[in-house]
C-alpha cells in the first residue's frame, strides 16, 4: 500500500477544501487535499454562480451579509479573472409591493455596509430591456458573477504552487486513529485511488474535513456527530444571456428569486429541499415549474424560453439544534474543532457558509490547525492573487475574440462555448481525466445550446488521437502553465508556437478509463441527465437531432464494451427508483 | 401581425438554432472564403458572446454579405442575416465607417451628383485611370460592375414630361422607382408605367428617396434610419389612404416592407401601415392577374431567370415566373443558384470583390449553359445590381422582368430599352 505523510490532510476539493490548502501552503505547511471525484464536482460547480454583494443577507443574517461584503471586495482582486463585474439589482416586482422589505432592505444595507443604490426605474430598464417594465423599484448593490470551476481551479493551482499536492479521485474510506478512550487522536485517513483502483494511507498531524455536504459522513468515521442537512437546490439555465446583469427580488429570500447572467447563459435558482443524501440530486418537476414561474416575474417571457439544462446542487448547511425550515438555517460558516467539540484530536470540520465566503473560512480553519500544530505565520491569502488574475477580470465577449484573433475557427471542438482543440488537448493533459464531464469544468465543453450534441464525438476523437500520441498542440510541460489559460482559445496554441506546460502530466491512467466509447457513453449520460427534467419546446427539437445522430447514425447505445465503467458510470446512470416525495414541500 | 407584448429583437431567434449546419452548407460566402466562418457560427453562435457596452468581438461577421440564403434554408426560423446585420452596425458603431463603405451606402448621392453632368460623370469614374485610382484609394474594385449614369434625363425629368399624358384612373397605384431606377436605369420605370397604365391604373409618384438598403448592409444604421423616416412621411400618408405601393426594385421594396422595420426596431401604426401598403411590382401585378390585359404578342423566346436573393427573401414565391409564363411563346428557365454573389454593395468591396465572383460562378455557368443550349439573348432578375453582376460575370445582357412584360405588350424595345 502506498503510504504518504504530511502536515495538512483536507478532505474535500470543493472551494472550501482548496482554500484551506492554499491558505495551509502558503503559510508553510506541507498540505496534502484529497477529492474523490473532480474539483468543483460536488456544490461548488453546482450553483448559479452568484458572488454575493451581502444584499441578499442583509435583513435576514447581517453576520453573513458583512462576511460577504467583505469577502467580495477581495475576490475581485485575488481572483479577478473568475469574476464578471456585472453588478447586481434588487427589484420590487408587482408581487412585492406590498410589503416594507424595500425599506428595510436600504436600512440593512446601510447598517451592514453592503453598498446599495437606488436608481430610477426607466435607467435600469435601459440597461436591462428584459426586465419586467412592471417594477417599482430598483436598487444596485456590488453582486457580481463568479465562475465556480474556475475559481476552484485557479485556487488549486495557486496552492500547487505553494507547495501543496492535491490527488483527485481519491476517496477517503476511513479516518486513521491513534489513542484510545478520551484521548482519540485522527492521525490520517485510508483513501482509495479510484483511477489505480488502489488503496493508500496518508499520514498528517491535521486532519481538515472540508467535505462540505459530506462532511457529515466524514465525521461519522470517527463516531463525531455533525448534523448537515443537505438543502437541495434546484437551478435552469437559459440557452443565452437574458440580462447583462444579476437580477435579485427585493424580498424576504425565497425560492427562484436570483437571475445570474454566468458566461453565455442566465440562470435562475433555486429551490431548498432538505434531503437525507447528498448525492440526491433529483429534480422535480414542480422545482422546474417554480423556477419558470418566478423566472416570469423578473424577465416577462422566460417561461417560454429556450432553458438548456436544470441541475442541483446541494447545500452544506450545518445545524446545531431542530430548525424547520432550511432557510432559517444560518448562512454562516461554523468551525468545529473536534478536540474541544469531541474529545477528537487533530481533526476540524468546517462546513456551512457559501461560495463568496470561502477564503474567510479557509482563514479561520488554518488559523485554528495553526494554533494546534504550533505555528504564527499570518495568513495572507487576501493579498495573493492567484495565478490568472492578472489577466483581469472575465468579460463575455472574450473567446469569441481570441478564436477571431488567432484565426482558430476551424479548430472548434465545441462551437456552442468556443472551446478549441488546444483548449480540450491541454487540459487533458493538465488534469487527471476520467470523464468528458472533467473537461467540460475545464474549458466548458458542451456546455451550450446543443448540449453536447455536435462536441461530444469531436472530443472523443481528440481525446483519442491524444492518447495515441496524436496530439495537435504543443505538449505541456514544466511549471509555468496557467489554469486561466484553460479558458483561453489564444492561451492555447496550435502547432509551431512556443510550448506551454503544466505540472503534471496525466499519463498514468488505467488503460480503459480512456476508452472511447466509455467516454462517449460516459459524456452522454451526463448531458443528457440534465436536459430531461425540461425537454420540450426548442430544447426537445435539439435533443430530437442529438438522438437522431448518436442512437440512429452512430448506434451509440449499441457500442462494443458495454460493460466497461469509469468511476462515474453509476453517477450518471438516471435513477429510476420510485421518489415518494413528488408532492412540493412549501406551499 | 405585431405585438409589442411579445415582440423580440431578431437576435432572440438565435434559441431557434439546433446547430444543424444547413445554413452552413448552403452558405455560398463561406464556400467561397475562409474568411466567413459561416453564417452558424456568425449568427446564433457568436450572439451568445455579444454584448452591449462591451467592445465587438468579432470582425468576421463583416464577411457576411447578407445574401439572406441561411434565412430562407434555416429550418427553425432564425433570423441570422439580420443578426448579422445588426452585429455589423454595432461594428460600425465602435469602430467607424470606411470612406468607401460611406460612399456605397451613399448610391442616391451619388447618383444626384452624376445625373448633372452624366457624360462627364461616365467618363470620371468609367475611365481605366479612375478605376484604378478608386480601387488604389477607396478600395472599390476596379473591375467591378459600377453602372453608367442615364445621359437622357432621370426617370423624374422623364415623368413630369409623361405627367400630363399620364392615364387618369379610378384605379389608382403608387411607383416606388428606386434611386437605380431614378439615375441609372430610368427605362425600367418607363416600363413599368406602361404596364400599370396598360392594366388601367394611373400612376403616382410621389417625392421618395433612398430606401437605406446600401446604408443598412454597411452598418449605418442612424443614417439608414433617417431616410427611412423620409420615406415614412412621404409614403406614410399615401398608405394610410389605401394605395398599394409597388417597386420594381426587389431590394428597395423588401426594405421598405419588412428590413428596415425589422433592424431598426420600428413598430409604430405609421410603419406598420407602410409595410402592409408595400408590394414587389410582380408580386401585386400577380395578384391583380384578373386585372392584367391578355393582348400579347407572341414572343418566342427562352429567358434564363434568376430570382434574387432579396427577392426570394419576401417569401412570396416567384411571381415574375408565374407572369412571364402567361405571354405565349416565352419559356422561363429558374437559375436555381444561390446568388449572383453581388449581394449590393458587397461585390464593390476590392478585398471582397473576388467572393463575390466566385459565389456568382454557379449562376454565371447556368448563364451560359443556356445561352449555348438556347441561344438566348438576354437573361432576367428583378435587382439591379444583380444584373449588373450577371453581365458582368456572362457577357450576356440582363433585363428587368417588367421589361419584358412591357415588350409583351409592344410597348417596349427590349433591344434599346426604349418605351415604343
Amino acid at each position: 500500500m502506498r503510504m504518504l505523510e504530511t502536515e495538512v490532510l483536507v478532505i474535500g476539493g470543493g472551494v472550501t477544501g482548496v482554500g484551506v490548502a492554499w491558505d495551509a501552503a502558503l503559510r508553510g505547511f506541507d498540505v496534502i487535499l484529497v477529492e474523490r471525484r473532480d474539483l468543483a464536482h460536488g456544490t461548488s460547480g453546482r450553483f448559479h454562480g452568484l458572488l454575493h454583494s451581502g444584499g441578499r443577507y442583509v435583513v435576514k443574517d447581517p453576520v453573513s451579509a458583512r462576511e460577504c461584503i467583505h469577502e467580495n471586495r477581495i475576490l475581485r482582486r485575488t481572483h479577478a479573472h473568475c469574476i464578471e463585474d456585472t453588478g447586481g439589482f434588487f427589484v420590487v416586482t408587482p408581487e412585492d409591493e406590498d410589503s416594507d422589505y424595500p425599506d428595510r432592505f436600504v436600512q440593512a444595507c446601510a447598517e451592514t455596509g453592503v453598498p446599495c443604490e437606488e436608481m430610477a426605474v426607466a435607467q435600469a430598464l435601459r440597461r436591462e430591456p428584459r426586465l419586467n417594465p412592471r417594477i417599482s423599484r430598483v436598487f444596485r448593490v456590488p453582486d457580481a458573477s463568479v465562475d465556480g470551476f474556475q475559481l476552484t481551479h485557479a485556487t488549486a493551482q495557486a496552492a500547487r504552487q505553494a507547495g501543496a499536492r492535491i490527488f483527485t479521485y481519491h476517496q477517503v474510506t476511513d479516518l486513521l486513529v491513534a489513542g484510545g478512550e478520551g484521548d482519540v487522536r485522527v492521525v490520517g485517513a485510508r483513501v482509495f485511488d479510484a483511477v489505480r483502483a488502489e488503496e493508500m494511507e496518508i499520514r498528517a498531524a491535521m486532519v481538515i474535513n472540508a467535505a462540505g455536504a459530506w462532511a457529515g459522513r466524514i465525521a461519522g468515521m470517527v463516531g463525531s456527530r455533525v448534523d448537515i442537512v443537505p438543502g437541495k437546490g434546484v437551478m435552469i439555465a437559459t440557452a443565452h444571456r437574458l440580462v447583462n446583469t444579476v437580477i435579485n427580488r427585493c424580498k424576504w429570500p425565497s425560492d427562484g428569486d436570483i437571475l445570474v447572467p454566468a458566461h453565455t447563459v442566465s440562470i435562475i435558482g433555486t429551490t431548498d429541499v432538505p434531503v437525507a443524501d447528498p448525492e440526491d440530486l433529483r429534480i422535480e418537476e414542480w422545482e422546474i415549474r417554480k423556477m419558470l414561474a418566478e423566472g416570469e416575474k423578473l424577465i416577462p417571457g422566460f417561461a417560454h424560453t429556450r432553458i438548456l439544462r436544470a441541475w442541483a446542487g446541494v447545500r452544506p448547511l450545518y445545524r446545531e439544534s431542530a430548525v424547520t425550515d432550511d432557510r432559517d438555517i444560518s448562512r454562516k460558516f461554523t468551525l468545529l474543532d473536534h478536540q474541544e467539540r469531541d474529545g477528537v484530536a487533530g481533526f476540524i470540520t468546517i462546513t456551512g457558509g457559501k461560495l463568496t465566503t470561502f477564503r474567510m473560512m479557509a482563514e479561520k480553519t488554518v488559523d485554528r490547525a495553526a494554533a494546534h500544530l504550533g505555528s504564527r505565520k499570518p495568513c495572507i491569502t487576501a493579498e495573493t492573487p492567484v495565478p490568472g488574475a492578472e489577466h483581469g477580470p472575465y468579460w463575455l465577449g472574450h473567446r469569441l475574440r481570441e478564436v477571431e484573433d488567432g484565426r482558430l475557427q476551424n479548430q472548434l471542438i465545441c462551437e456552442c462555448e468556443l472551446v478549441t482543440r488546444g483548449m480540450l488537448e491541454n487540459a487533458a493533459r493538465l488534469n487527471p481525466t476520467v470523464t468528458l464531464d472533467d473537461l467540460r469544468r475545464d474549458v466548458r465543453l458542451g456546455m451550450g445550446p446543443c448540449q453536447g450534441g455536435f462536441c461530444t464525438y469531436r472530443a472523443v476523437g481528440v481525446i483519442h488521437e491524444l492518447k495515441l500520441g496524436h496530439g495537435v498542440t504543443p505538449d505541456t510541460e514544466g511549471s509555468d502553465w496557467r489554469v486561466a489559460d484553460l479558458q483561453s482559445p489564444a492561451g492555447n496554441p496550435g502547432r509551431g508556437r512556443p510550448p506551454v506546460s503544466a505540472p503534471e502530466p496525466a499519463s498514468s491512467l488505467a488503460d480503459h478509463l480512456y476508452d472511447p466509447n466509455l467516454l462517449l457513453r460516459d459524456f452522454l449520460q451526463e448531458r443528457w441527465k440534465g436536459v430531461v427534467p425540461i425537454v420540450w419546446g426548442q430544447q426537445l427539437k435539439q435533443e430530437q437531432l442529438d438522438r437522431l445522430i448518436y442512437l440512429s447514425i452512430m448506434n451509440a447505445d449499441h457500442l462494443p464494451d458495454a460493460g466497461l465503467k469509469s468511476p462515474l458510470s453509476d453517477f450518471y446512470g438516471v435513477d429510476v427508483t420510485p421518489n415518494d416525495v413528488l408532492e412540493e414541500p412549501h406551499d | 401581425m405585431f405585438n409589442a407584448d411579445t415582440w423580440l429583437p431578431p437576435e432572440a431567434s438565435l434559441d431557434q438554432c439546433i446547430k444543424c449546419n444547413i445554413c452552413v452548407s448552403y452558405c455560398p460566402v463561406a464556400e467561397a472564403t475562409d474568411f466567413f466562418p459561416g453564417p452558424k457560427y456568425a449568427g446564433p453562435q457568436a450572439q451568445r458572446f455579444r454584448m452591449a457596452g462591451q467592445p465587438a468581438p468579432d470582425l468576421s461577421v463583416d464577411y457576411c454579405s447578407g445574401c439572406r440564403v441561411c434565412n430562407e434554408v434555416c429550418p427553425n426560423d432564425v433570423n441570422i442575416m439580420e443578426m448579422n446585420a445588426r452585429a455589423r452596425a454595432a461594428l460600425v458603431a465602435e469602430k467607424g465607417i470606411p470612406l468607401r463603405n460611406r460612399l456605397l451606402g451613399r448610391n442616391e448621392l451619388m447618383g444626384k451628383v452624376g445625373s448633372h453632368a452624366p457624360r462627364l460623370a461616365n467618363f470620371a469614374l468609367h475611365n481605366p485611370v479612375s478605376r484604378v485610382a478608386a480601387d488604389a484609394i477607396f478600395g472599390i474594385a476596379k473591375e467591378a460592375p459600377l453602372p453608367r449614369w442615364s445621359t437622357t434625363g432621370t426617370f423624374v425629368d422623364w415623368w413630369e414630361k409623361h405627367y400630363p399624358h399620364r392615364l387618369i384612373s379610378d384605379k389608382k397605384v403608387v411607383y416606388f422607382h428606386g434611386c437605380a431606377t431614378m439615375y441609372y436605369e430610368p427605362f425600367i420605370g418607363k416600363a413599368a408605367v406602361a404596364v400599370l397604365e396598360h392594366m388601367g391604373y394611373e400612376v403616382i409618384v410621389p417625392p421618395q428617396n433612398c430606401c437605406g438598403l446600401p446604408m443598412l448592409s454597411n452598418g449605418e444604421f442612424k443614417a439608414a434610419g433617417k431616410l427611412y423616416d423620409n420615406n415614412l412621411r412621404k409614403l406614410g400618408p399615401l398608405a394610410a389612404e389605401g394605395y398599394d405601393i409597388v417597386g420594381t426594385s426587389t431590394s428597395c421594396t423588401l426594405t421598405l416592407k419588412e428590413e428596415a422595420p425589422h433592424l431598426l426596431d420600428r413598430h409604430d401604426e405609421t410603419t406598420q401601415a407602410l409595410t402592409h401598403a408595400v408590394w414587389d411590382i410582380f408580386e401585386w401585378i400577380r395578384e391583380h392577374e384578373d386585372e392584367l390585359p391578355r393582348d400579347f404578342i407572341q414572343m418566342e423566346m427562352v429567358i434564363p431567370y434568376h430570382p434574387p436573393c432579396q427577392y426570394r427573401a419576401h417569401r412570396v414565391g416567384r411571381p415574375s415566373m408565374d407572369v412571364l409564363a402567361l405571354i405565349p411563346g416565352v419559356e422561363v428557365h429558374e437559375s436555381h443558384a444561390r446568388c449572383c454573389g453581388i449581394a449590393g454593395t458587397y461585390g464593390y468591396k476590392k478585398e471582397k470583390y473576388d467572393i463575390a465572383m466566385k459565389v456568382g460562378q454557379e449562376l454565371f455557368s447556368f448563364i451560359l449553359e443556356e445561352e449555348e443550349h438556347h441561344h438566348t439573348e438576354f437573361n432576367a432578375c428583378d435587382s439591379e445590381t444583380c444584373r449588373w453582376q450577371i453581365e458582368h460575370g456572362t457577357g450576356q445582357e440582363s433585363r428587368h422582368p417588367i421589361e419584358i412584360l412591357a415588350a409583351a405588350y409592344g410597348l417596349y424595345d427590349l433591344e434599346t430599352r426604349t418605351t415604343l
